[in-house]
């Protein structure tokens, strides 16, 4: 029976990933149907679903809009999907301000925007608002923000960098709304027809205005009232909602498509269709708008093949959530890892291996489906480097515990791969995660090569800190470091920080040559370029350290914990200076856990210099403890 | 005995040590100091010294001293280089390790050399124009043009009070006042209220005034000087004012975009134009034409830029890709071609690489109705290809290292 434990638990937790794929069935309006279909946001082509979940992390912080907040869990509140959130603010506006999709945590913010405190009798919990609550504050709003776009973003207080984000939110909220209609449109197909039907009138009332002889005030006054409203549409910049066509080959705004009509441009089907769903949706009619948008889909597959085979392929990326699923099945290894040491049970120790296999080949999985769809080197961005560390550092330890069979390993994979995708998991707020490459960054080469090196060398250092983390735990409140032990985790650190040595001076030394093909200076005291710097300089003091004999085992143990702080330093500390040319997103969040981990790690360091008589596990064999 | 001693400091592996230690610390200062002093500023203040005394962090004065980064560069160099010397053994076991610390005795020289020895500075041309010349970024100098012959004043020697007298120049040049970075306005004819800063030429029309001197990298101090010139007799022949605002087509750009949204471009070309107007001075039937540009190096050899592309990602203002189209031509050679210049990919040529640096081009400069324009980022680095060695050396040293160990582990696990 034992022997099957392992593969068992594996099976189990194979079929729960592979649940996440059975999407429900839509019930009504085909909205899964319609996350499949392709618009260009960011500078690229995504599915609707993506732009969907996308803007729901930035405005919600979720991928899914809770529509009953201030429900507990266990009342079932009514969840409702990110399309289908999208949906109805692109083309039922009505209906999605009242939804309370705002997030708001800041206690000054609040009482700017006057918004009501929790009361669960009048179904608010006090942190998310609808656009309409929202509504009231926004002139005090605007004011404050004006104010805060002035300031620099480093030196902003809490309350301020609050005021910055939620202003993104609700442009990002109000470019979704203008994406596909007017957001004054009381009854769209009606207006849209009134307007084709006035486009003759109405230009000859404007040529006529203009040559200065007479002409019909009332098509003139109707005219330019639809050319404002679409202007303004097309002037919050709103994702590109209309494909290429026989007279365009970009993708287009609606808006821009709409102003384009007088100029000799007909209103084509995409238009008719995005107007018949609107109406139908509306008319809270499920069958139009399920038939527009099958028409709509019919008129897509000869011309944008492409786009909707990878629309296509990334839905089904967004519903696997592989990373998601690989994070929770690390920390199921890593307890299971943790329990061995205590019963020494081989059941465990494989059960934790098995697991982690599993976690890693859908970490793999995902990875390297991530670079397909992109086309590019696995790490292009802040989100894709905490992707790879972690699978960079869960190889290494599975590597590890292939040869010593000792749980260490084991623990270390399933440590840094559930952390670094829960690093990942929040930095996925930011936006999207599959951004478009500036132009100096424009070249795969060089991420291939730089950039994952430097990963590379950020991994192994954390795998070489976190092994020393264990022994230091281990040694100091467990009897469990036995000399042995002790002496194999000792010369897994070593190896592995001439590893990191090797790769984090490779990766440093490139990013300098490519720096010196684009910029023309090799190296130029760029925090970022310094940061890497440091952590070469550091594991090369350590090697040092040790050739010397300056520092043994537990010297060597709480280099390597040190060696952790240089990596997060580098890795999104200089980040925080808000200088550079590597300056990439900064998060009050993310300070705040940065501090809480180098005072962790200092902690640890302070308990490895305790005595070895204070160690629980060198107090047994007075006279064995390693020198 | 003690030479044995000295060696055996020299060589010793504790020197290394506290070196790279020191070296840490100063990086992370460095990189801190960044925030207030800018990058050039922290540049200077901690790598490019011999020694840091006294340390700004987040606006708090520190009494700190440390080696900066040339002594612990240099000092790193002697170490790697005596500890190479004196324990070179030819052994397969050391083969690895000695390549890679050869690797870093190239690298630092190769630094070291670099620093020394390389110039950066940038070339700017709009569409059809052609240039055989780069300019400095950060540093100006005053010209003065008399028919063919032009004497160059580094702005650096502009030192207020002080009196040049100049070997090529039959007058004394008297600095009254030097600012580092400076702003101009024009004086509009109804609204004349500030007193002139100088009696003659360009101070008639503008106002200059000084400036807060700026870090970061994507700003730029612009100088501006009052002189008096003084004739040979010594009778004083006026009072001029010299800018770096006038010298060069860039920020008389800036200035041109400034007043355009308050009186229109017809207007604000005029406006700038007038600060374009070269100043002069006759003297003894001579004219002397003097402006302060910033400084320049001559190629003997001309770029022409073709055409600039700048393209962006479709509905973003997301820079997808810059390039320039420039034709090279160098009678000396008699070379005439048309290279193409774009982000990660620069013109190595003449001992000099051109890289694409800034743009203006595309839908941008469509709407603003101006020529595109291009600026390259000219570097002169003789020493540019030891990184490359160097890096190529400590990679296979370590390699070599590495896989030695690995397969001395994994053979001695075979093998219990």
């Amino acid at each position: 029976m034992k022997k099957w434990i392992p593969a068992i638990l594996t099976l189990v937790m194979a079929a729960w990933f592979l649940g996440n794929l059975s999407v429900p069935a839509d019930k009504d309006f085909a909205y899964n149907d319609f996350g499949l279909l392709p618009v260009t946001a960011n500078g690229r082509v995504l599915p609707m679903d993506s732009l969907a979940r996308n803007s729901l992390l930035a405005i919600r912080e979720k991928q899914t809009l809770n529509a009953e907040p201030w429900k507990g869990w266990n009342e079932k509140p009514r969840i409702i999907p990110a399309t289908e959130w999208l949906v109805n603010v692109m083309m039922n506006p009505d209906v999605a301000n009242d939804w309370p999709v705002f997030r708001v945590d800041n206690p000054d913010l609040l009482s700017l925007l006057k918004l009501p405190e929790k009361d669960i009798a009048k179904k608010l919990d006090g942190k998310h608002y609808s656009w309409n609550q929202i509504q009231p504050g926004l002139a005090a709003f605007d004011k404050e923000s004006e104010r805060v776009e002035k300031i620099d973003s480093a030196n902003r207080t809490a309350y301020e960098n609050a005021v910055g984000k939620m202003h993104e939110r609700l442009t990002l909220y109000t470019q979704l709304e203008n994406a596909v209609l007017p957001t004054d449109a009381q009854d769209w197909p009606a207006e849209l027809a009134a307007y084709e039907k006035l486009i003759p009138e109405g230009v000859a009332a404007v040529q006529a205005q203009q040559a200065g002889s007479a002409f019909n005030t009332n098509y003139f006054n109707a005219f330019a009232g639809y050319i404002q409203r679409f202007q303004f549409m097309a002037g919050w910049e709103p994702p590109l909602i209309l494909p290429p066509n026989g007279s365009h080959q970009q993708w287009r705004r609606m808006g821009d498509a709409l102003l384009d009509a007088p100029r000799g441009t007909p209103v084509d089907d995409a238009i008719h269709d995005y107007a018949k769903m609107a109406g139908a949706l509306a008319g809270n009619n499920p069958e139009a708008f399920n038939a527009a948008l099958r028409d709509y889909r019919s008129t897509l597959v000869p011309t944008q093949t492409q786009a909707l085979a990878k629309a296509r392929s990334e839905v089904f990326f967004n519903q696997l959530e592989p990373f998601y699923g690989a994070m929770v099945i690390y920390i199921l290894a890593g307890l299971l890892a943790v329990f061995f040491w205590f019963n020494m049970s081989e059941t465990l120790r494989r059960s934790a291996m098995w697991l982690i296999c599993l976690a890693f080949v859908i970490h793999t999985f995902g990875l390297v489906y991530r670079m397909v769809l992109e086309g590019r080197p696995p790490v292009t961005n802040l989100y894709s480097s905490a992707i790879f560390i972690g699978w960079g550092a869960v190889l290494l330890g599975m590597i590890l515990e292939r040869f010593f069979k000792n749980g260490i390993g084991a623990c270390v994979s399933s440590v840094i791969g559930f952390i670094t995708l829960i690093i990942a998991h929040h930095l996925a707020r930011e936006g999207d995660t599959m951004e478009m490459m500036r132009a100096v960054l424009d070249t795969n080469f060089w991420l291939a090569t730089h950039v994952v090196a430097v990963t590379v060398g950020y991994a192994s250092t954390y795998v070489a800190g976190f092994l020393a983390l264990i022994y230091i735990l281990r040694g100091v409140f467990t009897k469990t470091l036995d000399v042995d032990t002790g002496r194999s985790l000792a010369r897994m650190v070593y190896g592995i920080v001439c590893f990191a040595t090797l790769f984090s001076f490779v990766g440093t030394v490139l990013g300098g040559i490519w720096a010196d093909q684009s910029w023309g200076r090799f190296w130029g005291w760029d925090p970022k370029e310094n940061g890497a710097l440091i952590i070469v300089l550091w594991n090369a003091l350590i090697l040092h350290l040790r050739w010397g004999g300056i520092i043994r085992e537990r010297g060597l143990m709480n280099c390597a914990v040190f060696g952790n702080i240089v990596t997060a330093w580098s890795w999104f500390g200089v980040n925080m200076l808000g200088i550079g040319l590597h300056s990439y997103g900064f998060t009050d969040a993310a300070f705040k856990w940065l501090i809480l981990f180098v005072g962790s790690q200092l902690g640890i360091i302070a308990l490895g210099l305790l005595p070895a008589r204070m160690w629980k596990s060198f107090q047994a064999k007075p006279g064995q403890t390693p020198a | 005995m003690i030479i044995k001693k000295i060696v055996g400091f020299l060589t010793s592996l504790r020197l290394t040590v506290v070196l790279l230690a020191f070296s840490i610390i100063l990086v992370f200062v460095g990189t801190l100091a960044q925030v207030d002093e800018g990058l050039y500023g922290a540049q200077a203040h901690y790598f490019k010294r011999w020694f840091v005394i006294g340390v700004d962090l987040f606006g708090h004065k520190l009494p700190l001293i440390l080696p900066g980064g040339y002594l612990i560069g240099t000092s790193l160099l002697v170490n790697l280089v005596a500890a190479h010397v004196y324990r070179f053994q030819l052994k397969t076991k050391k083969i690895g390790i000695q390549l890679a610390h050869a690797g870093v005795i190239l690298l630092l020289v190769g630094q070291l050399a670099t620093d020394i020895l390389a110039r950066e500075m940038q070339l700017r041309f709009v569409e059809g124009e052609k240039r055989s010349y780069s300019e400095s970024a950060t540093d100006y100098e005053l010209i003065f043009k008399n028919g063919g012959q032009e004497t160059a004043i580094p702005a650096t020697l502009l030192n207020p009070g002080e009196a040049l007298k100049i070997s090529s120049l039959p007058f004394t040049i008297k600095v009254k006042t030097f600012w580092k970075n400076s702003g101009v306005s024009f004086r509009a004819p109804m609204m004349k209220s500030n007193p002139l800063v100088a009696s003659n030429g360009l101070a008639l029309n503008f106002d200059f005034s000084s400036s807060d001197e700026v870090k970061s990298m994507d700003q730029k101090n612009i100088p501006t000087a009052i002189i008096d010139l003084i004739s040979p007799a010594g009778v004083l022949l006026g009072d001029w004012v010299v800018s770096g605002w006038t010298g060069d087509a860039g920020s008389i750009e800036t200035v041109t975009e400034f007043y355009q949204s308050q009186v229109g471009a017809e207007m604000a070309r005029k406006i700038s134009g007038q600060l374009a107007v070269p100043q002069s001075l006759e003297l003894d039937n001579k004219s002397y034409v003097f402006v302060m540009r910033p400084a320049r190096i001559q190629h003997n050899f001309a770029l022409t830029l073709l055409k600039a592309t700048h393209t962006v990602y479709p509905g973003t203002d997301i820079p997808k890709d810059f390039r320039s189209r420039v034709l090279v031509e160098n009678s000396a050679t008699g070379e005439k071609r048309e290279v193409e210049i774009s982000m990660n990919h620069p013109l190595r040529y003449g001992g000099y690489t051109f890289y694409q640096y800034q743009m203006t081009a595309g839908e941008m400069a469509e709407k603003q109705g101006i020529t595109p324009s291009s600026v390259l980022s000219v570097v002169r680095n003789p020493s540019w290809l030891t990184p490359y060695i160097g890096c190529g050396m400590v990679g296979i040293g370590l390699i070599i290292q590495f896989m030695y160990h690995l397969v001395g582990f994994v053979s001695k696990r075979k093998t219990p």
